[in-house]
């Protein structure tokens, strides 16, 4: 008897020394974690509630409580909505991306050749620099000089549009580019998943006389749909957050004439660091944050009517 | 029957064989579509200004110009970005990505109270945009007087990556507990355990993601353009962004087109070297 309780006071002994490595490893990600990320949010929500300009500390910004004020004046600022909607337009490219991602994808899962080299090139613009990439296209889109007008003058004789200094053409331009970047990420990840649908549903499938259509719709789609919920989930968080794109490809990084290519982080960033207005841009802030996590949560609870799993 | 079968696959082969070689060109033209901007880019930059501001679509230089490149290496600001990048990724690399290991190994393989907590609260970082963060984020390292330094790109990176943690944590998954249970026998002690037993099974993996870490931050723009005030401490990509700014109005495209070249080259090698498990690594994360 006294034995076994001897045995079990030793292993709670143990237990605990265990318990305090295991908190003590993940020390530094979590003291991380509440410095760099959970204080920042307390903090971005404070600050929202003021007039502050980073002046006088602390105490300046508490001096300067303004209540919901700077909410209340984000409803009736143009410029907010406008980057709003330009955000929103830009998020086009996803599903573009996706479609354009999948069908590359079935492309290379056939018995072709090269298929490592051609997914190599695809994915070249996703690891390279964005900057230096948005200077690459800034470039290919200029007027008079640009890659893309000098094919189009070559091939039609007429000169191309002028497609950064159009309010609607540089939104189409955008588009483009960040398809271009983007589309490497989606192919890898559709080969992935079509290479782990199981053969065998595919031959029960013609066993059943399918045709190809039919397994497309029926096999591959619902099979894929894991991997197509990871991809929208990760790309719209990431399309609510475009900024350095605007701020190398516009002339000056102005935002694009009339502030026509502007996102919403492009005009929190202005706010902030260039016009100082911290109170402000913390409420902006506030509202993406809170933009994000409803669009992620709507994912999460509609995954259930069409995300399968392979079991 | 039998032959007719047989007769069915044959033309169905025959069949597919030319889908497959249609399918093989549209693939191999969207992918010279891809590339064809970096070879552009790259051909600018040893273009004269003649050439390229001709509007004729000559993508061949002639005659070729060597000089941009070293001409970029020889403008002050961009060996020092270069050497600047290098001083933020070296510490946090080794710093970073030791405590994410360590986190890593503990999550997966030692039993604590909140764990499961820890875990997913690290987890629902990810989520967070850096926009909201950052203004407290610039708040904080001002009244810091970090924002003359490099402090501010490498402390925070030093306390660990959560997308690191949870990839190793993955992975550990597959190493059996046994391991753990042998060494405890032993009377080895955690941190041994780690070191000794468990870190060399993970090597793979945690080169995998020090490499993608070094990219990442070899590219990063907004959180460098927006705590570092001095130009002396300038990152390689807050230089290139500044050439495009300042040669453009003199219309000087080689050299900026030069100056992203050399800014690209580290991450593609990366890349070609370690192509496989870099893919593979991103692969995983959809499917998991």
């Amino acid at each position: 008897m006294s034995g076994q309780k001897k045995v079990k006071h030793h292993m709670s002994a143990m237990a605990k020394r265990e318990e305090r490595t295991g908190l003590l490893f993940v020390a530094a990600p979590a003291i991380g974690f509440l410095l760099f990320m959970l204080w920042p949010i307390i903090f971005a929500v404070l600050t929202s509630l003021t007039n502050w300009n980073g002046a006088k500390g602390f105490q300046g910004m508490m001096s300067k409580f303004c209540g919901l004020n700077n909410y209340v004046k984000l409803f009736s600022d143009r410029k907010f909505w406008q980057t709003l909607v330009t955000t929103t337009i830009y998020l086009i490219g996803i599903p573009i991306g996706m479609i354009l991602g999948l069908l590359l994808a079935m492309g290379m899962n056939r018995k072709i050749p090269g298929v490592r080299i051609l997914r190599t090139m695809y994915y070249l613009p996703v690891i390279s620099s964005l900057v230096a990439v948005s200077i690459l296209w800034a470039w290919v889109y200029n007027y008079d000089y640009g890659l893309l007008n000098v094919i189009i003058k070559t091939l039609t004789g007429m000169h191309g549009p002028n497609w950064l200094g159009d309010e609607v053409l540089i939104k189409v331009a955008m588009i483009i580019f960040m398809v271009w970047k983007g589309l490497g990420t989606s192919i890898i990840l559709y080969l992935a998943g079509l290479q782990n649908i199981p053969r065998n549903y595919y031959e029960a499938a013609m066993v059943d006389g399918a045709n190809g259509w039919q397994k497309f719709r029926n096999i591959t789609l619902p099979l894929l749909s894991p991997v197509t919920f990871y991809i929208l989930v990760t790309t719209l968080i990431g399309g609510f957050q475009v900024f350095v794109e605007v701020q190398v490809m516009t002339p000056n990084g102005n935002g694009g004439i009339g502030y026509s290519a502007a996102t919403i982080v492009f005009y929190l960033y202005q706010k902030a660091f260039e016009s100082y207005q911290l109170g402000y841009a913390s409420a902006i802030a506030v509202i993406l944050a809170i933009i994000i996590f409803i669009i992620t949560l709507i994912n999460f609870i509609g995954q259930d009517k069409w995300v399968k799993t392979i079991e | 029957m039998k032959d007719r079968d047989y007769a069915n696959s044959g033309i169905k082969s025959k069949k597919e064989k030319y889908i497959n070689i249609i399918v093989f060109i549209l693939l191999a033209l969207g992918a010279v579509t891809m590339v064809f901007p970096f070879f552009y880019m790259v051909m600018t930059s040893f273009m004269t200004k003649n050439q390229y501001l001709s509007a004729e679509l000559k993508v061949i230089p002639d005659p070729w110009v060597w000089g941009k490149y070293s001409e970029v290496l020889s403008k002050g600001n961009f060996i020092s970005g270069i050497i600047n990048t290098l001083c933020v990724e070296v510490p946090v690399l080794v710093i970073g990505g030791f405590t994410s290991t360590l986190a890593a190994f503990s999550f997966a393989k030692l039993k604590f109270r909140g764990k499961g907590a820890i875990f997913m609260g690290l987890l629902a970082t990810i989520m967070i945009p850096f926009a909201v963060i950052m203004i407290p984020q610039y708040v904080m390292f001002t009244q810091l007087k970090w924002t003359d330094s490099l402090l501010p790109l490498i402390i925070p990176a030093c306390f660990g990556n959560v997308s690191m943690i949870f990839f190793l944590r993955q992975n550990l998954t597959s190493i059996p507990n046994d391991l753990m249970d042998a060494a405890k026998l032993d009377g080895c002690g955690y941190f041994r355990t780690f070191l000794q037993i468990y870190f060399p099974l993970m090597k793979g993996a945690v080169g995998t993601q020090i490499t993608l870490w070094f990219m990442a931050i070899w590219n990063d723009y907004l959180a460098p353009t927006i705590f570092l005030r001095s130009e002396s401490t300038w990152t390689l990509q807050v230089v290139i962004r500044s050439f495009n700014t300042y040669y453009s109005i003199q219309s000087d495209y080689a050299l900026i087109m030069a100056a992203s070249v050399i800014a690209m080259i580290p991450t593609i090698i990366l890349f070609f070297c370690f192509q496989k498990v870099i893919i593979e690594s991103v692969a995983i994360s959809g499917i998991k």
